[in-house]
């Protein structure tokens, strides 16, 4: 039995916008939040200025549940940079969101056995404290259905 | 467009290690491929008026101040990434079309000694954007596309033994081509038995990391009529792709009938209806094979079989280049022989259809040829004798 490490730290660069900030600052409190465009519904995710479907610029800020759904995962068992041997093996995962109309999430999978992950898993979300940044970074563990 | 230009002069620098090429420089190796390319077509130095890129191309300013081209007349850039080597081509053939410019190279370099690109992604710059999945630890390439294959295997059943086949196929090609990175034979524990990187991509479903570049000249059809070489006709060369796909590894929230490909699916229709052919017309093909897995989804993205049915099409043997329907990759790939951005992929149809590749596919017309499934734009390009 393999437990899923977090991926190296130092990989993590935060940058934001305008339009991505206040998905960030409300990782400090650990609440998970949605663009939805305030005019036609759209979430889009990462946030971008545009809504794709109808250009508006509005968006309101859903909070979800941090519920979710693995859409799909790599194991990563070999380290192709120095440093990475420390972290494996750490399981990549997109997260299909909760109450977000399909919108994923790319992250971690973190505190299962590798060899128990599947597509479909439910999953919730945990907080990793990014103190270097400021924020903090979802995770996600899996849950009871 | 169609069969208004050709493809007339070739040139290669060797397929070296990683890091092997030392100490010529980028442009030497840039440099050498285009005087390669020009002594080829029999044309000269001076001929040259316009160079058409992929891939943040290289400086044309450098370019004609060391190699003493007297005149440019068109220099562009497809946008994005290793999708637009295929791209390029039409590009330059817009270029003589148009009247702009009438002897456009087309290039594609890579030396990796200072970032491998097996691990370019970590070191991507923060931007709002990458914040988004740097945290993740998709290091590389290779790893996002992992994403997609596991999705392909979950809902079509493709599975490692297919990934396997396609490694095995274009690794048999490179056993009997001089010019491949790697000659040794795989059998299938081989590949079983290699290290899994990112799971389900193993070391053999990445391909090689190369340094090397390789050029070609493009003129009009007419012009290539009084040239050394028989002419490698364009038939079409498109460039582009779906919001759908959009960012596509770098966004992973493309619809669900998209995730799972390698996003030509629009650029494909687009080209085949441009060149008038189809599928079943192609003699060969050369796909960018970045990873196994893609491969795959590019097959099934251009037509040669239903969506889906991509792992049991290279199960049957179909891209084998001894009894498959489509031989694929002829030269070894980038799996095998050499990675230099999908370049390679346009010099081996190229050879192909003169009649002098290492491993000739007999009586060869029709090739197609892709590039790298990665953000928009990604491109194909039909050559014919």
């Amino acid at each position: 039995m393999a437990i899923a490490q977090r991926p190296p730290p130092e990989l993590f660069k935060l940058s934001t916008n305008a339009w991505t900030q206040p998905f960030w600052d409300a990782t400090q409190h650990h609440e998970l939040l949605a663009a939805r465009c305030a005019d036609c519904g759209q979430v889009r995710m990462p946030p971008t200025p545009f809504c794709p479907c109808c250009q508006s610029q509005k968006i309101r800020w859903q909070s979800l549940s941090g519920r979710g759904e693995v859409y799909s995962y790599t194991i990563v068992e070999r380290a192709i940079l120095p440093g990475m041997e420390a972290h494996l093996p750490y399981v990549t995962a997109i997260i299909t969101l909760d109450g977000a109309d399909g919108a994923r999430l790319i992250s971690n999978l973190v505190d299962v056995d590798v060899a128990a992950v599947t597509v479909g898993m439910p999953v919730q979300v945990v907080w990793d404290d990014a103190p270097h940044a400021g924020v903090a970074i979802p995770r996600f563990k899996p849950v009871e259905p | 467009m169609r069969d208004k230009t050709a493809i007339v002069g070739l040139g290669a620098t060797p397929y070296y290690r990683r890091g092997a090429s030392s100490p010529q420089t980028l442009e030497e190796l840039v440099g050498k491929s285009i005087l390669a390319a020009v002594r080829d077509a029999g044309l000269a130095v001076r001929d040259i008026d316009g160079f058409a890129y992929f891939a943040g191309g290289f400086d044309t300013g450098l370019l004609t101040e060391t190699l003493g081209i007297p005149e440019i007349r068109f220099s562009a850039t497809l946008t994005g990434t290793g999708g637009g080597s295929a791209g390029s081509i039409g590009l330059a053939a817009a270029a003589i079309v148009s009247g702009q410019a009438e002897v456009v190279v087309c290039v594609g370099a890579n030396q990796q000694g200072a970032q491998r690109f097996g691990s370019i992604t970590s070191a991507y710059p923060a931007t709002p954007e990458n914040a988004f999945f740097s945290a993740s630890g998709l290091v590389g390439p290779g790893h996002m596309f992992a994403l997609l294959a596991r999705r392909h295997m979950h809902l079509y059943g493709t599975t490692r033994d297919d990934f396997a086949e396609v490694a095995m196929a274009i690794r048999a090609n490179a056993v009997t081509n001089p010019n491949a990175t790697l000659r040794k034979p795989m059998s299938r524990e081989d590949y079983f038995k290699a290290p899994m990187l990112a799971d389900p991509h193993c070391l053999y479903d990445f391909c090689l990391e190369n340094d090397g570049a390789v050029a070609v000249i493009v003129t009009s059809l007419e012009r290539a009529r009084d040239l050394r070489q028989t002419p490698v006709r364009v038939l079409g060369s498109n460039h582009g792709g779906a919001r759908d796909w959009g960012r596509s590894i770098y966004w992973m929230n493309m619809p669900d009938e998209t995730f799972a490909s390698s996003g030509h699916a629009a650029v494909a229709k687009r080209l085949y209806a441009a060149a008038g052919v189809d599928p079943k017309d192609i003699d060969t093909a050369q796909i960018y094979d970045h990873f196994t897995s893609q491969v795959i989804m590019q097959l099934e993205d251009y037509g040669f079989c239903a969506k889906g049915e991509g792992g049991p099409f290279v199960r049957s043997g179909a891209i084998r280049r001894n009894g498959g329907s489509l031989p694929v990759n002829t030269d070894g790939g980038q799996l095998s022989c050499g990675y230099v951005w999908g370049m390679t992929h346009v010099r081996e149809a190229v050879e192909q259809l003169r009649g002098s590749a290492v491993n000739q596919v007999p009586d060869a017309r029709l090739a197609l040829v892709t590039g790298g499934p990665s953000v928009i734009p990604v491109s194909g390009l039909i050559l014919a004798t």
